[in-house]
Parts: C-alpha cells; sequence; structure tokens
C-alpha cells in the first residue's frame, strides 16, 4: 500500500535576486513498511523536499505538484490538520548532533513535548513513554533530565530518534541522520534506526549525500541533482552498478568498507553543483560530466527505463536501452 | 554556541546504558571566581581613583579654594587638615584605609559627609532609574521579540528604524525636548506635566504625594526609557533572529506546535538568557543616561550629586560618587553573570 | 609580486564599492557625511570666528526664524543657523580625534592580545575587561573635568573611555586570521611578530576596523555634546555647548524651540549618517550580519 506519494513536486524560494528553483518536479512513491533513500550534494534539493513534506519550508518558497500522505494532499490541508498531521503521522529526525535540540530544555520534556501537544498522553502518562522510548534507543531513563550538551552527539541523535517515536508514527523523515558522528557511533545509530523501523513497521525516507549509508538502510535509492531525480532504482542496483554518471562519482565518493577497488579508485567530481538561478540547458550534470557528448547541453533528459524497476535520466542509458 | 563542547566525541560515552550519572559542581566554583574578580576589579577602581584624583593638574587646596583669598598659613593649615603634607605613600595607605570604613570624605561644597549625601540621594536615582529600567527592558524585549518574529516586515522596519533614530539621539536633548513640549508647553499649547524636581513645593501628604511624584516622574522616565529602551530592542530582535534559524525551532513546528507556541516556549525563552545578561553587562549605559535625565530635570538623586561635583568642582563629592557608581556597576555586572551561569545550563557545565 | 597583490586589492575594493551601493541607507549616510565634512572644512571661506561673538551679535535676542536668521538667534542674538555651521568643526573634529584615538588603542590592544600568548595576553584582557565594565560616560567626566576643559583633554577622555570593544573586537579577529594556514607559513618561513601581526591580521582586520571607526565617530559626537552639556567642553563653539547655552538660558521657557532644535538635529542627522555608514559597512563585510540587518 502506498503510504507516500510526491507528484511532480517543485520549490521555488523566491527572494530579492528573483527566484530560485530547489526542486523541479520529483514524483517518488514510498509504500508502507519500506524505506526511500533520497542522495545528493548539498543544494541538490533534497532538504528541501524533506522540509517540503510537513510544509515546513520558509515563507518565501512556493510549493506545486502533490503530496499525498496516507491519500491526502498535505499541500491543501487546513493548518489545523496539518498540525495534527505532524509528528503524528509523520515525524522528522534531524541532525540532532547539531542544533535539533533545544539547548536549554531538558531532552526528556523535549520528546514529551509532542505528546503533550498532539493530546495523546497527560503529563504522568507522557513521562513513563519517555522512559520507554529512551530505553527503546538504549539510552538509561535518568537521561530525560539531561540537557543536549551533557550528551555526546551520538546520545543526542538517539534522543532524536526517540523523540521521532513518541507518537509512533507511520512515517519517519531522517534528514542525514548520521552526518557529524564518528564512524562507530554512524553505525550504531544506523543499525538503531533498521531495528526501530522494522519493529514497529514505520516507513522511512533518509536523506543523505552518503550514498553508502543510504544502501544499508533503504530498499530504494533515488538520486538527486539540481533539483531533479536522476537516477531510481533498488538500492544495491544503484550503488553498485549505477547508471548515470553522477549516481558513479557519488557512490565512489565513499569507499565501500573492505573493497580494495573503492580505495584505489577514490574519483571525487570536479566542479561545483551549478547554481540554481543559472542551471545549464540540456542536461544539467552535462558541464561536470566525463562522458558527456556534444548533444546533452540541448537535449532534455528525463528518467528513462534503464532496467527492471529501475530509471535514469542519462542519453546514454535511452541509447543502451534503446538498443535492446 | 555548542560547537566547543563538541570538538571531542568521547566514544565510550556514546555507549549508552552503562555510563554513569555526572556529579554537578562548578557553579559555586565559578560564582567564586566571579566575586573574585569583581573585588579585584574594585580595588583597581581605588587605586586608580586616588591616582586619577591626584593628577589634578595643579594645587589642589587652591583648586578647592576656587581663587578664593587665603593666605599661604591657610592654605598650609588647609593642606594639613585633608593631609596632602604626607607623603604620597602615606596618603595612598589613608586613603585606602578610609575607603575602607566607607569615610568619603567631607564634600567641600556641602560640608557634609559625602556618605550622608550619598544616603540621601539614592533613594530617588534607584526609583527613577529602577523604573525606567524595567519599563525599557519591558518595552524593548516584546517590541523586539515581535520585530525579530516577522523579521524583514512592515513592523520590524519600522522598529529599526525607531530605534536607529533613537540610538543616534543625545539624551539630554530629547530630555530638553520633551520638557519644552509636556513640561512648558510650545506657544498657545500648555504644558501638563511638572519637570523640575520630585516633588511639588506644596506636596500633599498620603496617597496624593504618590501621585505628585508619579506626575513628576513622568518626563524624568520617559527620557531615560526612549533613549536605552532602544538598545534592548535591537539586542532582542537580533538573539531572536539568531535561535529561530536553529534547527530546533524548526522541530519544534513539525511537532505541531503553533507558531504563538513556538515562539513563546522555544525561541523567547532561549532569546531571553542572553538580551537579559547583556542588559544587566551595559548597566553603565543606563548610569551615564541617568546622570543626565536628572541633570536635565533636576531629580534629586545620585546623578545630580554627581552632576553638581563636576560643576563646582567638588572632588572629594566627585570621587566619592565616581567609586560608588563604579563599584555598583561592577557588582550588578557580576551578579548578571552568576545569574546567567545558574539559568543557562549550556554555560553551567561548560 | 606586489603588483599582483596590488591588483587584488584594487579588484577587491571596487566588488567592496558594487556591494555597498546596494547598501542605500548606508549610501544616503555616506552623502550627507560626505556634505557634512565639506561644509565644516570650508566653513572659513565663508564665515569665521565673529559669529560667536557676543559683542556684536548681529540680531534681536530670541528672534525666531526669519529670512536674515532662517533659524532664528539665541539668547544675545547670534544666528543659530550660523553657529551651527561653525559648530561643526570642533563637534566633528573632536568626533574624529576621539574615535581615532579610541580606535588605536583599542588595535594595539586588541591585536597584541590576540597575537602574543600567556600573561601579556591574560594582562591585557584582565585591563580591557576592567575598562569595559567602567560605566564610560561617568568615567569620561570625571576625567575631562580633573584635566581641564580643552579640546585635546576632551578627546583623550572619550577616547580613553572607549576602547575595550574595540580591542574586544580585534582580538577575536587576530584570533580567527591567525588560525588560517598561511600564518603558520608565514611563521616558518620566519616571520617574526611585527611581520605577522602588520603584513597578515592587520590588512584582513583594516576593513573592519573602518566600519567601527564610523560607528566610534558616532557615538564619539554624542558624547562629546554630552559632556558639554554636563558642563565639560572645550569652551569653543560646539553643538553640545550651544545646547547648553539653550539650557542655562532657559530657551524653552523663552518659547525658542529652534534654539533647542536646530543644534540636536544637526548632531541627530549626522550621528545618524555616520551610524547607517557604519551599518552598512558591517553588513557588507560580514555576511551573517548582512541577514540579520
Amino acid at each position: 500500500m502506498t503510504l507516500l506519494e510526491l507528484d511532480d513536486l517543485s520549490v521555488t524560494y523566491r527572494i530579492a535576486a528573483g527566484e530560485v528553483p530547489a526542486v523541479r518536479g520529483v514524483s517518488l512513491t514510498l509504500d508502507s513498511g519500506a524505506a526511500l533513500g533520497v542522495a545528493g550534494e548539498s543544494g541538490s534539493g533534497k532538504s528541501t523536499l524533506a522540509m517540503a513534506l510537513l510544509r515546513l519550508l520558509p515563507r518565501d518558497a512556493r510549493v506545486g505538484g502533490r503530496i499525498l500522505l496516507g491519500g491526502e494532499d498535505v499541500l491543501t490541508m487546513k493548518w489545523g490538520r496539518m498540525r495534527a498531521v505532524r509528528w503524528a503521522e509523520a515525524s522528522i529526525v534531524f541532525q540532532g548532533a547539531q542544533h535539533g535540540l533545544n539547548p536549554v530544555r531538558r531532552v526528556g520534556d523535549q520528546i514529551a513535548e509532542p505528546l503533550l501537544v498532539h493530546g495523546q498522553a497527560r503529563p504522568e502518562a507522557a513521562r513513563k513513554r519517555v522512559s520507554e522510548l529512551l530505553e527503546q534507543v538504549g539510552l538509561p531513563t535518568w537521561r530525560a533530565r539531561s540537557y543536549p550538551h551533557e550528551l555526546s552527539g551520538g546520545q543526542r541523535q538517539r534522543v532524536m530518534i526517540a523523540m521521532a517515536l513518541a507518537c509512533s508514527p507511520r512515517l519517519i523523515i531522517a534528514d542525514e541522520p548520521t552526518t557529524a558522528l564518528d564512524v562507530m557511533v554512524q553505525a550504531q545509530v544506523l543499525t538503531l534506526i533498521k531495528e526501530l523501523v522494522a519493529e514497529h513497521d514505520i516507513s522511512l525516507l533518509m536523506i543523505s549525500h552518503d550514498l553508502s549509508v543510504l544502501a544499508d538502510v533503504c530498499d530504494q535509492l533515488a538520486v538527486m541533482y539540481a533539483g531533479r531525480v536522476v537516477e531510481h532504482g533498488p538500492s544495491g542496483e544503484v550503488f553498485h552498478d549505477a547508471r548515470h554518471p553522477y549516481s558513479r562519482a557519488l557512490a565512489a565518493a565513499f569507499p565501500t568498507v573492505g573493497d580494495p577497488a573503492s580505495r584505489m579508485a577514490p574519483k571525487g567530481l570536479g566542479g561545483d553543483p551549478p547554481d540554481p538561478m543559472r542551471l545549464p540547458g540540456g542536461c544539467a550534470f552535462h558541464p561536470r560530466c566525463p562522458v558527456a557528448l556534444e548533444e546533452c547541453a540541448s537535449l532534455d533528459v528525463a528518467l528513462w527505463l534503464a532496467g527492471p524497476g529501475r530509471t535514469a535520466a542519462c542519453v546514454h542509458v535511452r541509447e543502451k536501452e534503446g538498443a535492446s | 554556541m555548542t560547537a566547543p563542547l563538541e570538538a571531542a566525541e568521547p566514544a565510550v560515552q556514546a555507549a549508552g546504558p552503562g555510563d554513569e550519572r555526572p556529579v554537578r559542581r562548578g557553579t559555586l566554583q565559578y560564582a567564586l571566581s566571579k566575586v573574585g574578580g569583581a573585588l579585584f576589579s574594585i580595588a583597581m577602581v581605588i587605586v586608580a581613583t586616588f591616582f586619577v584624583f591626584r593628577l589634578l593638574p595643579g594645587d589642589p587646596v587652591r583648586n578647592l579654594a576656587q581663587g578664593r583669598n587665603m593666605t599661604p598659613a591657610q592654605l598650609d593649615l588647609e593642606r594639613h587638615r585633608l593631609g596632602l603634607d604626607k607623603p604620597l605613600i602615606n596618603q595612598f595607605f589613608d586613603f585606602v584605609g578610609n575607603t575602607l570604613r566607607l569615610d568619603l570624605g567631607t564634600s567641600y561644597e556641602y560640608k557634609r559627609p559625602v556618605l550622608d549625601l550619598i544616603g540621601e540621594r539614592i533613594g530617588p536615582t534607584l526609583l527613577l532609574a529602577g523604573t525606567g529600567l524595567v519599563i525599557a527592558v519591558s518595552l524593548g524585549v516584546w517590541q523586539g521579540t515581535r520585530a525579530g518574529w516577522r523579521h524583514g516586515g512592515r513592523f520590524d522596519r519600522f522598529s529599526t528604524g525607531t530605534s536607529l533614530v533613537l540610538w543616534s539621539v543625545p539624551t539630554f536633548w530629547l530630555g530638553l525636548l520633551l520638557m519644552m513640549v509636556f513640561g512648558v508647553g510650545i506657544g498657545p499649547i500648555p504644558g501638563v506635566l511638572p519637570f523640575r524636581g520630585i516633588e511639588s513645593v506644596d506636596a500633599p501628604d498620603g496617597f496624593a504625594y504618590l501621585l505628585d511624584v508619579a506626575s513628576h516622574m513622568v518626563l524624568p522616565c520617559l527620557t531615560m526609557v526612549a533613549v536605552i529602551y532602544a538598545q534592548y530592542l535591537l539586542v532582542m530582535r537580533s538573539s531572536l533572529l539568531e535561535e529561530v534559524s536553529q534547527d530546533y525551532v524548526t522541530v519544534a513546528r513539525a511537532k505541531g506546535l503553533r507558531d504563538d507556541e513556538v515562539r513563546r516556549r522555544h525561541a523567547v525563552p532561549n532569546a531571553l538568557l542572553p538580551t537579559v545578561t547583556l542588559v544587566f553587562m551595559r548597566i553603565g549605559f543606563v548610569v551615564g543616561g541617568a546622570v543626565t535625565v536628572e541633570t536635565i530635570y533636576t531629580w534629586p538623586g545620585l546623578g545630580q550629586l554627581f552632576y553638581e561635583a563636576i560643576v563646582v568642582p567638588d572632588f572629594t563629592l566627585m570621587q566619592g560618587t565616581f567609586m560608588l557608581i563604579t563599584v555598583a556597576v561592577i557588582i550588578m555586572n557580576t551578579l548578571a553573570d552568576v545569574v546567567y551561569h545558574l539559568l543557562d545550563p549550556r554555560v553551567r557545565s561548560a | 609580486m606586489t603588483s599582483v597583490a596590488a591588483a587584488r586589492r584594487r579588484q577587491a575594493l571596487s566588488r567592496f564599492w558594487a556591494d555597498f551601493r546596494r547598501h542605500r541607507a548606508g549610501l544616503a549616510g555616506l552623502v550627507v557625511l560626505v556634505a557634512a565634512v565639506l561644509l565644516a572644512v570650508f566653513a572659513p571661506l565663508f564665515i569665521d570666528d565673529s559669529v560667536t561673538s557676543v559683542v556684536d551679535a548681529p540680531g534681536e535676542e530670541w528672534s525666531g526664524p526669519s529670512l536674515a536668521f532662517p533659524f532664528g538667534t539665541d539668547e544675545s542674538g547670534r544666528s543659530i543657523l550660523l553657529m551651527v555651521w561653525w559648530g561643526s568643526r570642533t563637534s566633528l573634529l573632536i568626533g574624529f580625534l576621539a574615535a581615532l584615538v579610541s580606535i588605536v588603542i583599542g588595535m594595539v590592544v586588541g591585536i597584541a592580545a590576540g597575537h602574543f600568548r600567556g600573561w601579556l595576553s591574560a594582562v591585557l584582557m584582565r585591563v580591557t575587561d576592567w575598562f569595559l565594565v567602567l560605566p564610560s560616560m561617568v568615567t569620561a567626566l570625571v576625567l575631562a573635568a580633573i584635566l581641564g576643559g580643552s579640546t585635546f583633554t576632551i578627546i583623550m577622555a572619550i577616547g580613553i573611555t572607549t576602547w575595550p570593544s574595540t580591542a574586544r573586537l580585534l582580538r577575536a579577529q587576530t584570533l580567527a586570521v591567525e588560525a588560517r594556514p598561511y600564518i603558520e607559513r608565514s611563521k616558518a618561513l620566519g616571520g617574526g611578530h611585527w611581520h605577522i601581526t602588520t603584513r597578515h591580521v592587520l590588512p584582513n582586520v583594516a576593513p573592519l576596523l573602518l566600519a567601527s571607526t564610523t560607528l566610534e565617530v558616532a557615538s564619539a559626537i554624542v558624547t562629546e555634546s554630552t559632556l558639554a552639556f554636563l558642563g565639560v567642553s572645550s569652551n569653543k563653539t560646539s553643538w553640545g555647548t550651544m545646547l547648553r547655552g539653550s539650557y542655562d538660558y532657559g530657551a524653552a521657557t523663552q518659547g525658542a524651540w529652534w534654539y533647542i532644535l536646530i543644534p540636536g538635529l544637526a548632531i541627530l542627522v549626522v550621528v545618524m549618517a555616520f551610524t547607517l555608514v557604519g551599518r552598512a559597512l558591517e553588513a557588507v563585510l560580514n555576511p551573517r550580519l548582512r541577514k540579520a540587518t
């Protein structure tokens, strides 16, 4: 059953200098209990996409298309309904290691806050639930009385996860949940997320710049570049056998542990992501593309079939698949 | 803000359930070190005051005599009475000893102990400056919050513009204008508010007396608030902007809190901490304002006493009031430091 | 090598100007500021000290605005307009020089406290913090009263009481600049303290210094006028002494609103101009602030 469906979603920021297209026509679906990863560099629009799901974008953002959450269009909801949906239906795990937690309030109060806001528990029951949640994420219950700065980055991330689970949502959006953490801690947190999602049958939409992290947790992967999905498919295939040159570069940017081949070719990508106000014509990736053809500068690329259950927006894919 | 704490991630701590509960300490230690620093600063003030006031160009006795005719014998007598014939080092220890015993000398102008004069004048100053400060902080914080929350909006532009103007206005000029418009009146429009002193000559008793004083307070208070509240507004506004851009505010919205709940429960309390601290750190600014305002409206407070000492000039009185004002400011600063430390869990364990 | 550096600086300067021009308020402030300075500098070509003379005052006492005296006259019949013009020289001079004193002290102390380690830095910061706590207006009043009123003592009194904020700012900047890798390289190549501070730190903090100087001039002009109002002045006509006169001679009770209004407006306009320019400079130099202002 489809839980989340993005239909031609677009987000444009209107600033003094003009319009900045951040997300340009993204269509994705996420089934109940499934995990979808969205990868891309900073500026690819992946975080804007995540924020758009609960209408958390700043006022200067214009959102187009449809976001169907359990069949309901988020974009046309009334404010009251929107607030009710927030956290109860879908919650977010931010980069807790940075500033996702209020620095001057005890973490227990912050975990309990959504329970109280949504009227799911009275203060006494909420306290019990907080202890329960802390145990689930592997923290001692007395930690409820700690302040965020008294916790390590990994512990804070666990608190963020406990908070996200508080109202038993059907969907968790994880925005860079392991960035800025040690590799060891990162692995622990990822395992925790995987376990909890499976245990509670929650759908997961995970955003990261790290393709290997996403491939580890998610069933499906979507790679974004300049506001568009450029490749989509089962995560193992996308990670190990990317069809789009950008996905290949992204996969190669993070060496696979224990794979000598990836150490031999740690090739990054030259150049910077394009300025969204001055996107290159044709395929937005062509100025940085190692295998660009002449026609890439003018040809309108779209997601073409790239194998069973896979699509990629690259002219090479169209030629190959078209021939076969 | 929390970045420095993040420098080293203790991998052991991340293990979870096994870790030990930390023991909270340091607040007392912090307070003691701050008090120590304050005592040192106060000592420096006393030392500096001694030397600065002996820098007086010319003979202090002659300065005191103010051109009055005095025979050399009278001058010597006066010099002896003030202890100015002793070596500088003895003078210094006398001065420090007297100051510590709160003997601030005798005013040349009033022929009375400086401490007594200060005692008489401190009440009106606390009344005026305290009232002004409370109003200015409340108004500044309220308006700064509104401006920062809808930043870039019309209210914000209006507030920022107003505070820039008020910031550029000299306190005394604003006082003069208010006095002219509301005190004296312009042309046919009569003034409605008293603008001299703290009470009327024929002040009534009881409750009516309070009203009388209150009416005398309106203009001085207004002047003071107008000048000092602008900075509170700007500080609150920028602290709030700082907080609003933080992720935890987005988290609060994502949790389903209403806009005003996000503001009231998360953004404002966090922005308030640095703001209020800064307010008390800059209490010296309020003191400067009080001197000016009390001078304009002849408010019988410390500021006016200080002003009198300057124009006479009455150096003993100037010295005493200066030390008192400075020490009070240092104490307020230290208090703000320690209270901030108690209230903000971030610095508490840092 | 130097020509490359010079070309790069020129380029940076023109980019800076392009950024600054986008701040309309700052640009307006700059125009007012330049106009005020030009008027003050070239005043002696048109008028002289005689406009402040009580003896041969040209007009009636306390006469309101008229064609001959657009801003009226004072208690002795002197023209407010001409006095404000002539007084701008003292006000601006004290404002600029006091700001200069303040900035130079703050710069030396700040860079030294940031550059050196150990006890020197600790002592300098301790002294800075001590000065920062002192109520600056009250301290300046005491200093000026003790040293006697003259242009020089007033400049020093203001300068000595206002430098600590600059010192703190510069210390932080120096620490930030010296944390950059090329300073390490310069040290490895044998660059001494003088070389590093004057060749690397100073050029990097110079723009910020310009911004704080501008703001400092604004507050020095206000401080000067307040000192004059509270009876400590250089005995030369300035905007502050004029307002003092208006208070002493009871301009408010005489209904001579122009006597109070005009010198104060002069202060307000000039100080606003400096403040707007300073804020625009800060905004251009510090993109993080740009968002907040």
